[in-house]
């Protein structure tokens, strides 16, 4: 196996480089996108409300692999067409932010309505209120939840594969049928991820710990 | 125009709800199981048997930190070469319950770690053994908590079969692309059907899961 | 923190020895007669394809294989194993075909599956049965003629994952960028898409697919040659010897050249008299 690592190294290290992109930029937008729809989902307003929850709901409930086909077959048929890398990502970012936005706007509604009405009964403005007091002590809540979410991604970003979008898995693939060593390169490929998402996940409980 | 009317003749529609039953029946068969075994590894994880608990720990942490399109590939080569003939569907099912045992025996350790330290005490002082209090006691109460953790895994479960796609299962996906690979102006229409159709089975499961909880907080 | 440090170290560790381990262990590959157990069992397991027009492709109207691959695998069982021979289809994708082989999950690949020194050194192949040759499918609009127009940087070709074109590709057009699939099928729909300018795989896949598809067509010729050969894991000499003796007899009383006809007589700009083995 060692032998297979170092005569396709290059070919590895490409793929696990294309992975961490892709995953640092779908948590960059999906957390951006994630947190605008939550406060969405948690302002008084009915039609924002109403936006916010179809957004999330369509998202959770349909399979990344089709939102990322989505967007690398039938796109292009209105739209230039986009590569694989670029499609997976945000299909990838689409996906999770809509599990942000469920993470966040649990974390807004356990601040407690009793602190908005405090910022509003002092004068701030809702948006006010929103940035300087409610979104800080949500986000310290969600770290750990959102660190999941991260890791999740980190998976997830191996459907990049099937729209050659040159991540670890792919690379993976091209590695596996070429040398014929289906089960060495894939084993391979899983100490890759496990080396990003391990002491992640382990982070994540010790935070947990260190929070609760 | 036309082509949406032509894309869902009588046999494609057919042919896609073929896809859709296997999807279905793949993943109420994963469920079961998985839910079954997670219940059991979280629960071995939490009250801490010498040895047992810390290499249920490791292993549960190494699956649920691989993507399971590589435990797919795992069950579909690694299974055969150790002398178990699979086909898509056994492979299928058994990545599944692997993954997603891991995944919820995770919910199931931080569901019981989560029923307050009291409830144990309370119940031992009353005379009841660490086991009885641990089924009668701690168990309903982490399960009744833990349901959206729960059920939204399982959502995620139905979605994530489509990833079988890769080894040939033939699922809704997978007989989607049959079709629009045969005529490449069935692409979106097709995409489009299946949208719908994963969006129908997994809304419907996630209202099931709010209706049981309901259901459940009144029972408990 | 240092419990979190502790934690990822000791797990890191035992990961890079359990993976010492595997990559000592031997392969637990299915070593048994491959011929004996077909005829203890009388079932032949094929792996055969499902995506690939002409040659092994899912009918949606009925949900059942079609296909030259699919008779010819029909017409070997009954031959080897006599009338009341029983055969499974097992479908397998470009990518996944020789590893099933290898692990002992099909008794027998028969999907397209081109001769090659590499494939050769882990499988053990028959005599060719069908003489393809690697071409390109583009647009109609396309200005493309040849595979040498391939040649140039940031010109973007699309294959299908674990074929030979690959390699044909790289050798031919090494500026070309290749983008590869999981099956034939994701491989046209990206062409559609225009994530590439032109596909590239063996003339017959490709005559199946522009059959169903008037936009598009076959150009450039074949500049390879591909012999498609029925391949078992290394070392089972019995059965492929009964492979060849069967495929000899149906060449001998004109069933292989009647699935032919049936087949590929009548796909456009196509001759089978060059297939023919």
């Amino acid at each position: 196996m060692w032998q297979l690592f170092t005569q396709n190294w290059q070919d590895f290290l490409t793929g696990f480089w294309h992975t961490i992109l892709s995953s640092i930029i779908a948590l960059v937008f999906s957390f951006i996108l994630g947190s605008g729809f939550a406060i969405l989902e948690t302002n008084p307003n009915k039609f924002w409300r109403g936006v916010a929850k179809v957004y999330v709901e369509i998202f959770r409930n349909i399979p990344l692999l089709v939102v990322t086909m989505f967007f690398y077959l039938v796109l292009p048929k209105v739209l230039p067409a986009m590569n694989g890398f670029t499609a997976g990502t945000i299909g990838l970012t689409l996906y999770t932010s809509a599990f942000i936005a469920e993470t966040v706007r649990s974390g807004l509604q356990s601040v407690g309505t009793g602190q908005m009405e405090g910022c509003l009964a002092n004068g701030l403005s809702y948006w006010q209120a929103m940035k300087n007091v409610i979104l800080p002590q949500a986000l310290k809540i969600t770290i750990p939840p959102l660190g999941n979410q991260f890791i999740n991604l980190i998976k997830n970003s191996s459907v990049l594969a099937f729209v050659a979008g040159m991540d670890l898995m792919y690379q993976g693939d091209v590695i596996a049928s070429n040398t014929f060593q289906t089960i060495p390169t894939y084993i391979i490929v899983g100490i890759f991820y496990l080396i990003l998402t391990l002491p992640l996940s382990y982070y994540m409980q010790y935070l947990e710990k260190k929070l609760a | 125009m036309q082509n949406w009317i032509n894309a869902y003749s009588a046999t494609n529609l057919r042919f896609l709800l073929q896809g859709l039953w296997v999807t279905i029946e793949v993943s109420v068969i994963s469920i079961l199981l998985s839910f079954i075994i997670g219940l059991i590894l979280g629960t071995i994880r939490y009250v801490r048997i010498k040895y047992l608990s810390k290499i249920v720990g490791v292993i549960v942490d190494v699956i649920r930190n691989l993507p399971l399109l590589l435990i797919i590939f795992f069950t579909y080569f690694g299974l055969p070469a150790m002398g178990i003939r699979v086909n898509p569907m056994i492979a299928a099912i058994t990545a599944m319950v692997v993954f997603e045992a891991a995944m919820l025996a995770e919910i199931v350790r931080a569901g019981i770690a989560a029923v307050p330290k009291g409830q144990m005490e309370g119940a031992r002082s009353n005379g009841m053994t660490y086991t009885q209090a641990l089924f009668h006691i701690i168990l309903p109460q982490a399960l009744t908590m833990m349901i959206p953790a729960l059920l939204s895994q399982f959502v995620s479960l139905v979605k994530d079969t489509s990833l079988a796609t890769i080894i040939v299962l033939p699922e809704l996906l997978y007989h989607a692309q049959i079709i629009y690979s045969q005529d490449p102006n069935y692409i979106i229409p097709m995409y489009a059907i299946i949208a719908v159709m994963y969006f129908i089975l997994c809304f419907c499961l996630s209202r099931l899961a709010k209706y049981l909880q309901t259901r459940l907080a009144n029972v408990f | 923190m240092k419990s979190f440090f502790k934690k990822v170290g000791i797990i890191l560790s035992l990961l890079l020895v359990a993976v010492g381990l595997a990559g000592c262990g031997n392969k637990a590959v299915n070593k048994s007669n491959v011929y004996q157990h077909v005829k203890k069992t009388n079932t032949i397991i094929w792996g055969v394809r499902n995506d690939t027009p002409l040659f092994g492709l899912v009918d949606p109207k009925t949900g059942s294989l079609q296909g030259f691959e699919i008779d010819l695998a029909r017409a070997l069982t009954k031959e080897i194993l006599g009338p009341s021979g029983k055969y499974e289809l097992f479908q397998v994708s470009a990518k996944t075909k020789i590893p099933v082989l290898k692990n002992g999950n099909i008794d027998v690949l028969l999907a397209t599956c081109t001769i090659t020194p590499d494939r050769a050194k882990v499988v053990d192949f028959s005599k060719p049965y069908f003489g393809a040759g690697q071409s390109l499918l583009v647009p109609k609009t396309s200005k493309l003629r040849s595979i040498k127009d391939l040649n140039k940087p940031g010109t973007k070709v699309l294959a299908v994952k674990g074929t030979t074109a690959i390699a044909n590709i790289q050798k031919v057009a090494p500026k070309a960028k290749l983008l590869e699939y999981d099956d034939y099928g994701q491989c046209f729909s990206a062409l559609q898409s225009g994530q590439g300018v032109a596909m590239s795989t063996d003339n017959g896949i490709l005559a199946g697919i522009a059959a169903n598809n008037p936009k598009y067509h076959v150009v450039g010729g074949s500049f390879t040659t591909e012999p498609y050969g029925i391949a078992v894991d290394k070392g089972q000499t019995q059965m492929k010897n009964a492979i060849n003796k069967a495929f000899a007899k149906l060449k001998v009383n004109g069933t292989y050249d009647r699935l032919l006809k049936k087949w590929f007589a009548n796909v456009p700009g196509f001759n089978y008299k060059e297939v023919e083995k």
